[in-house]
């Protein structure tokens, strides 16, 4: 196929990395605004393409400057980089191009542009970790995105946002450190940085102590980024405080491809037998995971913030894809990786309903009592953040449910009955504090002279495409969970 | 050198690493903080660099005369790595630079003091810092 789609992969990092210097160039905001949405768009289109392409004919390769692997940088989209690519790029196309209005009214009309380079920025990083074969490649994209990730906080209308901007990069600094730590002690073990070269290598070496270190940090580095318990201190004021924008596509996407990274260190460089088998891997993750999916959301129970309430429930709702590693079966990680795209469009149709409401309300501290009356003044965003409420509790016919489905199975099948019980008793938690939001949403009578106004069209229409996406894949699972059994199973085949 | 002194590098990238890492998280001032966390940082580019060099060897140059050389890939990763611990850097001090105009300190737990005692001061729109 002589074309530019040969060049899909390349081109599906290039065009976000090219469009943010273009759009600090132009300074405007309305350029900045129709080349961050056109990214978007276009970037959903190639990952689909390659996913397309990936399931009639497997795994690619792509050499970047034609410099073949191990020696060269090579992108390989397999069936878990192509599902963490749709699903990135799917809530990207939904976030940024209904943005507009939300983003002029929180931020400075002079620093709008830069809001959306960075959002390209962060696109890009994002979409490079999930494409990149090789180790060192992604620490630069999780750099990137993670430098674009601080600065996109900081620019939120609050001060606060400032401090929070500087503690998630504190910890985000020191979580990326540990990873090229973790993937020195690899090169210095391989001599190699790609990361299947890296893989075959390894298994000479498998059991000696540079190895258990480089496991280490790279466990201890990527769980701060994917803010696995407790490691996840940065994550409720870093959402809470971000432009609603921000928090969206943050909450959306940015944990899950740490996840996704993790995924892959565990199941295709290291060797997972030895991992699981001779380590206490399985217990630490189902014991983090249960402690995160329990106590983030009793926090969420007792939190007067409404956004800092779906931060942490964010945490709680990460327990569940690590559990999935902890269980580690079929079903369980199919539960996990289907959980990173359900989850993502839930909780990015969450913070996207939230958006509009910051923009109807008076502006300042959004209070879960300031939604008092919320069903009458904005009643389809009501509707829309109760929808999505039972797709994080896991009600049947939402995303949630199908993903605790699998969960759960893959407990049962590995005999875990009190993970079974520990996912039940998550899941009440959770009804209580969606409950909390929805009584007060429509029991509560509005406070007097409050405007009753539902929020802007644009903006509507992406918060609630999310929502029929938390609905949809609750309904029609076949790329949802048919993508991630795939994954799943290439994950599991890898075992030796 | 051998033994316990053949590794003396890593002795000194260990004592950089957890160093950085206390200051880090000990002390309370930001500008400490950001140093903290440069040392950590410095102390990677050792752990790569250091093995990559071996007694007696030359640059990587391809011709008669140079058998042993030097693994050049480590330099040419902590370069990558040096421009993102700048980049980190500059915006660390940047924020730090935003949180002095809004908060008038850069003590973390003065700036918590005031976030407890002045709930009211957030709530308003960040006013813009003025500076000629």
């Amino acid at each position: 196929m002589p074309s530019i789609l040969e060049h899909a992969p390349a081109l599906q990092v290039v065009l976000p990395l090219a469009a943010a210097p273009l759009i600090v160039l132009v300074r405007s905001a309305a350029f900045a605004w129709a080349a961050a949405s056109a990214v978007s768009y276009a970037s959903l289109a190639i990952a689909v393409l390659l996913a397309l392409r990936v399931a009639e004919g497997g795994a690619i390769s792509y050499a970047i400057g034609s410099w073949q692997p191990p020696i060269g940088i090579e992108y390989r989209v397999d069936a878990l980089s192509a599902f963490m690519l749709v699903a990135v790029s799917l809530t990207a196309a939904l976030v940024a191009p209904h943005a507009r209005r939300i983003v002029s009214a929180e931020v400075a009309a002079d620093r709008v542009y830069l809001l959306y380079a960075m959002y390209c920025l962060c696109l890009a990083g994002l979409l490079g970790m999930a494409i990149t074969g090789d180790a060192f490649n992604l620490f630069v994209f999780l750099e990137i995105s993670s430098l674009a990730m601080y600065v996109l906080i900081a620019l939120g209308p609050r001060r606060r946002a400032l401090l929070a901007a500087f503690q998630y990069m504190l910890l985000g600094t020191v979580g990326a450190t540990f990873y090229v730590i973790g993937v020195g002690f690899l090169y210095l073990m391989t001599g190699t940085l790609n990361l299947v070269d890296m893989a075959e290598r390894l298994q000479a070496v498998e059991d000696l102590r540079p190895v258990l270190a480089a496991l280490a940090f790279i466990t201890v580095g990527i769980g701060l980024k994917l803010a696995l318990f407790p490691l996840h201190q940065w994550l409720p004021n870093a959402y809470a405080f971000s432009p609603s924008m921000a928090s969206t596509f943050i909450a959306a996407t940015a944990t899950k491809v740490s996840v996704y990274v993790l995924l892959r260190y565990y199941f295709m460089v290291f060797d997972p037998a030895a991992l699981f088998d001779r380590l206490p891997t399985r217990e630490l993750f189902l014991a983090l995971s249960v402690a995160a999916m329990v106590t983030a959301s009793l926090v969420a129970v007792f939190e007067q913030d409404v956004k800092r309430l779906f931060a942490y429930s964010s945490v709680a709702q990460i327990g569940y894809i690590t559990l999935g590693i902890g269980v580690d079966n079929v079903d369980s990680l199919t539960g996990s990786i289907a959980h990173l795209l359900n989850h993502g469009v839930t909780k990015g149709a969450i913070f996207a309903l939230l958006g509009g409401v910051a923009l109807r309300s008076a502006g300042g501290a959004m209070s879960v009592q300031s939604l008092a009356g919320l069903g009458a003044r904005m009643p389809l965003t009501a509707l829309g953040l109760v929808i999505a409420g039972l797709s994080l509790i896991g009600v049947p016919g939402t995303a949630g449910f199908v993903t605790k489905w699998y969960l759960v199975i893959g407990a049962i099948d590995a005999g875990l009955w009190w993970v079974v019980a520990a996912i039940l008793a998550s899941s009440l938690i959770a009804a209580v504090y969606v409950w909390r939001v929805v009584e007060i949403a429509y029991l509560r009578p509005a406070p007097a002279g409050g405007r009753r106004e539902e929020a802007p069209l644009s903006m509507l229409v992406g918060a609630l495409g999310l929502v029929a996406l938390s609905v949809y894949f609750g309904l029609e699972t076949s790329f949802s969970v048919g993508g991630a059994r795939e994954a799943a199973e290439l994950l599991l085949g890898a075992q030796p | 050198m051998s033994g316990f002194w053949g590794h003396y590098t890593y002795f000194v990238t260990v004592f950089l690493m957890v160093a950085g890492l206390y200051i880090l998280i000990a002390r309370g001032n930001l500008l400490k903080k950001l140093i903290g966390l440069s040392v950590f940082q410095t102390s990677v580019y050792l752990l790569y660099i250091a093995p990559g060099k071996l007694v007696g060897a030359t640059a990587p140059i391809l011709a008669d005369g140079y058998a042993v050389y030097s693994n050049p890939l480590p330099h040419v990763l902590i370069l990558t790595a040096i421009v993102v611990g700048v980049a980190t850097l500059a915006l660390g001090l940047a924020i730090a630079v935003r949180i002095r105009d809004a908060y008038g300190t850069i003590e973390e737990d003065e700036i918590l003091e005031r976030d407890r005692s002045e709930p009211d001061a957030d709530a308003e729109p960040l006013a813009r810092p003025e500076r000629s």
